[in-house]
């Protein structure tokens, strides 16, 4: 039986007397996609900083292939394997496309500490860099600076540079929030292919049900920072509870809306 | 061809530069000796503020105990006087060593309240420590020896000087253009942009903006170590915090986003200084509005403007 890539207990965030998440076991299997669905405030995003070391969690352990990182800086945490993106696009807005890969990528291989080398002649990197944007579709954007591009390509360009540290686990954060249905349809497609490559494992969080039913082998339901229900999608789907809490909360705002 | 252009442009200032001291007067000289060393000074500046992103207004310091150094290294050991420049260097690096560990840990405003009081600090000592820095008056009487490296050179020369400083200064500037371009540099730029996605690469942020802040202290000290023989005099007024504001001005007026920027800010600010106060009294009034306007029209500075005039004008 082969080892689970993290393995979170007991994970606890309590922000003076309110718990944001609230006791959440979980483990990550490798190739897997589990995506963690739930209302806004369930914690979701809590839970993403609590295990890539952006908040310190108030209880609990992150065990990431056997070795404890919990409370870690957010730079250990990557270079130990989680590599993770945002709800809000976070990228070098003044460097191109292909250097904000690069950056990444020379953080990744070392060159970051070398001081008297010509950063613009490492073809090495480069090639690296323009290899990942054709994975992620964008290469045909590679000379243009980052902040000009639509919205829609910078969280692609996102992904690329999550992808670039090599990562034994990928913490995607809504990865298609604000996107256009289109936009939608294509990058779940890619995140889809992505993991089907069997290259990665993926922790996504979403919103839209038909971009997780379409990606995820599990789904963790979170309501209110607790572990409503985990299974399969088609557990989820079908499970009375989450209908009510998350998926039924959906139906009573039409309604709310609509009266 | 755009850059080939640059190159030639390039070529032309560095020749005339050369030329000065065999075209100019004595006053010339000396203005231009202080404008390569303060371009250096501003350079070093701007690899914290423009590459890195952090705004210091303690740079003063690094400048200073640069000049100290030199000083008291030709007052007490006599060495040459490029040895005695790599002890300024090592000096204001170590500084900087210090002063940053406690710096770098802040952002923005609290990282340059952080950097000005440890200015003022480094002032309020060499102030009036009066045993060692001689207090108000500083450290003069000091002669250059020989430079080093079996040269014979008459460095009291100021025509000698000037191209002493021209060559250090241009190795130097290219020592820190390398660093700007590398793939360290890259990081650098990456930290100013977004620092918390930096981390996120798994990069120690802290870390390389010390590194960052102990190289330009280095390179300021190697700058405050020229001074001091052109001046003649380490003084604390080289380490007060005015002292730390003329290396902002200069890379804002001359163009922070570019490594050539500072030492056109450098050139424009010593020149005007020079050529206003034959005029008038009131230099600071005719510097503030310049730099109101390039603040409100013309971000990019000086060079920066100009680039991107040229640019248009060749579409």
């Amino acid at each position: 039986m082969t080892n689970p890539v993290l393995t979170i207990s007991n994970l606890t965030k309590r922000f003076g007397g309110n718990t944001a998440v609230s006791g959440i076991n979980l483990d990550v299997m490798p190739k897997e996609t589990i995506a963690i669905i739930g209302p806004n405030g369930a914690g979701k995003t809590t839970f993403y900083n609590m295990v890539s070391g952006r908040m310190q969690p108030s209880e609990g352990n992150v065990v990431l292939d056997g070795k404890d990182i919990t409370g870690l800086p957010p730079h250990k945490i990557s270079r130990l394997g989680v590599s993770r993106s945002f709800q809000i696009n976070n990228i070098f807005p003044e460097m191109t496309v292909q250097e904000n890969v690069e950056v990444v990528l020379s953080a990744y291989h070392g060159h970051s500490r070398k001081l008297f080398n010509i950063a613009s002649r490492n073809t090495g990197i480069q090639h690296e860099a323009i290899e990942l944007l054709k994975r992620l579709g964008i290469d045909n954007l590679k000379g243009q600076r980052a902040e000009v591009i639509s919205y829609g390509d910078k969280r692609l360009l996102e992904i690329a540079m999550v992808l670039a540290t090599r990562p034994k686990l990928v913490l995607l954060d809504e990865p298609t929030a604000g996107m256009t249905p289109d936009e939608t349809r294509r990058t779940t497609k890619l995140v889809k292919s992505l993991a089907d490559s069997g290259d990665y494992t993926f922790l996504v969080t979403e919103h839209d049900m038909d971009v997780v039913f379409g990606l995820a082998d599990r789904i963790l339901v979170m309501h209110r920072g607790e572990k409503l229900f985990a299974g399969t999608p088609e557990e989820v789907k079908n499970h009375p509870e989450v209908r009510r809490a998350y998926l039924g909360e959906e139906d009573d705002e039409t309604e709310e809306s609509n009266a | 061809m755009k850059t080939r252009i640059l190159l030639a442009i390039l070529a032309v200032v560095i020749a005339g530069l050369i030329a000065v001291p065999w075209v100019a007067s004595y006053f010339y000289i000396f203005i231009f000796t202080e404008i390569l060393i303060l371009g250096l000074f501003a350079a070093s500046f701007n690899l914290v503020f423009g590459y890195t992103g952090m705004l210091s207004f303690g740079h003063a310091a690094f400048f200073g105990v640069g000049s100290y150094a030199m000083a008291l290294v030709l007052i007490h050991l006599e060495w040459p006087f490029l040895v005695s420049l790599l002890v300024s260097m090592g000096a204001a690096a170590l500084l900087a060593l210090i002063i940053g560990f406690f710096c770098v840990r802040l952002n923005e405003v609290y990282f340059a309240m952080l950097t000005l009081a440890f200015g003022m600090m480094v002032f309020a000592i060499a102030y009036q420590w009066r045993s060692v820095t001689n207090g108000s008056d500083g450290l003069a009487g000091f002669s250059l020896g020989s430079l080093g490296l079996g040269l014979d050179l008459t460095l009291a020369n100021p025509a000698v000087y000037y191209h002493v400083v021209l060559a250090i200064v241009g190795v130097a500037s290219v020592i820190l253009y390398v660093i700007c371009r590398s793939s360290f540099g890259m990081i650098l730029r990456a930290i100013r942009q977004n620092p918390e996605r930096v981390s996120f690469a798994g990069l120690n942020v802290r870390a390389y903006r010390l590194v960052a802040f102990v190289i330009a202290g280095a390179f300021a000290g190697l700058a405050g170590g020229l001074i001091a023989p052109f001046l003649r005099v380490a003084s604390p007024e080289l380490l007060h915090w005015s002292m730390s504001a003329e290396p902002i001005l200069m890379a804002i007026l001359g163009g922070t986003g570019y490594f050539l920027g500072p030492f056109i800010g450098a050139a424009v600010f010593v020149l005007l200084e020079t050529w206003i106060t034959s005029f008038t009294e009131s230099w600071m009034l005719v510097l503030g509005v310049i730099l109101a306007l390039m603040v409100i029209f013309f971000r990019k500075g000086l060079l920066g403007t100009v680039l991107d005039w040229w640019m248009e004008v060749r579409k």
